[in-house]
């Protein structure tokens, strides 16, 4: 065992707290209002290599482990959870799942645009009738000879505006059912894409979801990835990475919640005392710090798993499903620590709350998690 | 032109001060190192420098004097951008012993930039010893540098405004606040590349220091605040005045 970091990992985890605390804090909560997507800060990460961190550097990324990404994901959360989001879609999904399985081709065209962050991926997975349950796709991508015909909806789509290289899951085989669906890698730009209106969500305001609506849109056949009807295992595995990435979202503002809250209870008297003075105030400060470690220790063995090659999907769902519950749960007590305070936009915590609640449901839900778990349990 | 950017390995800001139990020596225990924060200006400016001029600026060199543990510093400066890296191993004794020690390989740089001060001792002392030991020019208080066509242009604040100097090379100028807007983040190419880059370890050469730590002391901790009725508001001024001492 060894809890030690390396000076690199220590390294970006300070380059993502110093651009967290000095950068995304100046304008989040004018940004969450306004329902703001943070375009001067994805630039400046992917200047940094945030976008791009977990892939090659010989596809242009940053060529970090998945440990590092961790601690990145942490820091900035603990400030700005719609601008996480957008770095994980592209690196833990989109980038991770073209690195992974696809051709040379697709990745010289898509992967190095996206691991520069010069073009955002967005990955099409859930559908008006299929959230949870991947394997009901209504969405089809008709085999034509040398290109594939797309029609369908796809929902709540992270990036579905800003991005531009999209991973769609369709079916292409009904009689197939899960084995019939195939992942499909399609510009944007392709005529019969068009947008639903920007949905107006509770939390992850700064990030765009929209709905995305497939007219006959052709897909040509080189952009399949892997073997025809690979694309319900492709979304699995890439849903499997993805994991990760939402479930250190979910640490980090969880920590990021105690860090203000401990912050707070040394400024803030009642009845003649420091908050942290009154025993039922630092009691919950302790099960926050316990809640929290036990997120942070769930998301690094996944992580340190992926980094070795070892099977990590048990250890990632338990992440996630850990990660997204306390999360939920302390944000909400550190509204309840910063009494009336905590309800108002300034404190930053009740944002911290509304944004929580997404990491339970988003990327497949605390219960779809539990579900992974028991069958791995029951194997 | 060759820059040298000399590096300070100070405790983080936020640091909770801690001495041994004699009181000659502060307590490194559980310390996070960072660059001194006016180094890190500088080198920030120096990249700015380099990146700006169209290859005037041929190489940018950190420098600190400090046992192994320090690299973590040196090689933060390296993620950011610094191509090479001297670290003299030996511990910081007083300004004069580092200014010596810093003097062996500082030689033939054109430009060298020390911060003002360090953000841990506050001796701001090492940058003008180790020109006059260079025998070449320095300038203090610089605020701003520039170079163009070969001449660096200086802008120093002074008292109600500021001034512009023109001067040869070489150089140290001793930077403060404004050299640069914000300290670099290293980016992950940097942070990667950063371990490839050379970072060489020179031995210290014999020097005495010239001075001696008896004791430190701890600032007496903040009074607490003493509140003023209303109706003696009069009252403040006498207390701001004889009390505060501020007026």
């Amino acid at each position: 065992m060894n809890f030690t970091f390396t000076e690199e990992q220590l390294m970006i985890q300070q380059a993502a707290r110093d651009y967290a605390q000095r950068e995304l804090i100046k304008d989040v909560i004018e940004r969450d209002h306004k329902a703001e997507y943070p375009t001067r800060h994805v630039k400046a990460l992917a200047e940094l290599g945030f976008l791009g961190m977990l892939v090659s550097p010989e596809y242009d990324g940053g060529g970090m482990d998945t440990v590092s990404y961790v601690l990145a994901m942490e820091e900035l959360s603990k400030v700005d959870a719609s601008v996480s989001v957008i770095i994980s879609v592209n690196n833990s999904l989109v980038c991770y799942g073209i690195e992974k399985y696809g051709t040379e081709d697709q990745k010289q065209k898509y992967l190095r645009v996206l691991a520069r962050g010069e073009k955002i991926g967005a990955f099409l997975l859930s559908e008006p009738e299929a959230g949870s349950d991947a394997t009901s796709q209504k969405t089809t991508a008709e085999d034509m000879g040398d290109y594939y015909l797309v029609n369908g909806t796809k929902n709540w789509i992270t990036n579905a505006h800003s991005g531009s290289i999209y991973l769609v899951i369709a079916q292409t085989h009904p009689e197939k059912k899960h084995r019939g669906i195939n992942a499909l890698i399609v510009d944007k730009n392709t005529p019969g894409i068009s947008l639903g209106p920007h949905e107006d969500k509770m939390g992850m305001r700064s990030s765009d979801t929209h709905s995305v609506m497939f007219t006959d849109v052709k897909v040509p056949k080189e952009n399949r990835i892997g073997e025809d009807g690979f694309g319900f295992k492709f979304a699995m595995s890439t849903l499997e990475a993805g994991r990760i990435g939402i479930a250190s979202q979910a640490l980090g503002l969880a920590s990021g919640a105690m860090e203000r809250s401990i912050a707070y209870t040394k400024e803030r008297k009642a009845f003649g005392k420091f908050l942290f003075e009154h025993q039922s105030v630092a009691f919950k400060l302790a099960e926050m710090a316990v809640k929290v470690e036990n997120a942070r220790n769930l998301c690094l063995k996944a992580a340190w798993l992926k980094d070795q090659g070892l099977p990590y999907g048990f250890a990632s769902a338990m992440a996630k499903q850990y990660a997204a519950d306390i999360a939920m749960e302390v944000t909400t007590e550190a509204v309840q620590i910063h009494g009336g305070y905590g309800y108002v936009k300034e404190y930053h915590v009740e944002r911290l709350m509304r944004e929580a609640k997404l990491t339970q449901i988003y990327e497949g839900t605390s219960e779809i998690q539990k579900i992974v778990i028991s069958r791995e349990l029951l194997k | 032109m060759k820059i040298l950017i000399l590096i300070g390995n100070v405790p983080d800001t936020t640091t909770k001060v801690r001495f041994n139990a004699d009181k000659t020596a502060f307590d490194p225990t559980g310390i996070q190192w960072i660059i001194n924060p006016w180094d890190e200006l500088a080198l920030t400016r120096a990249m700015d420098l380099k990146e700006t001029t169209g290859g005037v600026v041929s190489e940018i060199v950190v420098a600190n004097v400090g046992r192994q543990e320090t690299e973590g510093t040196l090689r933060k400066a390296l993620a950011i951008g610094a191509d090479k890296a001297i670290r003299i191993d030996a511990d910081a004794k007083d300004a004069f012993y580092v200014a010596s020690q810093l003097a062996q390989v500082a030689k033939g740089y054109d430009l060298i930039f020390a911060g003002i001060e360090a953000s841990d001792y506050n001796g701001s002392a090492v940058g003008g010893m180790l020109a006059e030991m260079l025998e070449i020019n320095s300038v203090s208080a610089v605020s701003g540098i520039q170079i163009e066509n070969g001449n660096v242009k200086i802008n120093r604040e002074i008292d109600g405004g500021s001034q512009t100097i023109a001067l040869p090379l070489p150089l140290l100028a001793i930077v403060q606040k404004g050299i640069a807007k914000e300290p670099r983040i290293p980016a992950m190419r940097g942070i990667m590349m950063a371990r490839t880059k050379p970072l060489e370890v020179v031995q210290p050469i014999a020097v005495e220091p010239k001075t001696n730590i008896t004791v430190f002391t701890l600032p007496a901790p903040k009074a607490a605040c003493k509140k003023i009725a209303e109706d003696q508001a009069k009252d403040l001024i006498y207390l701001l005045r004889d009390e505060a001492k501020v007026l």
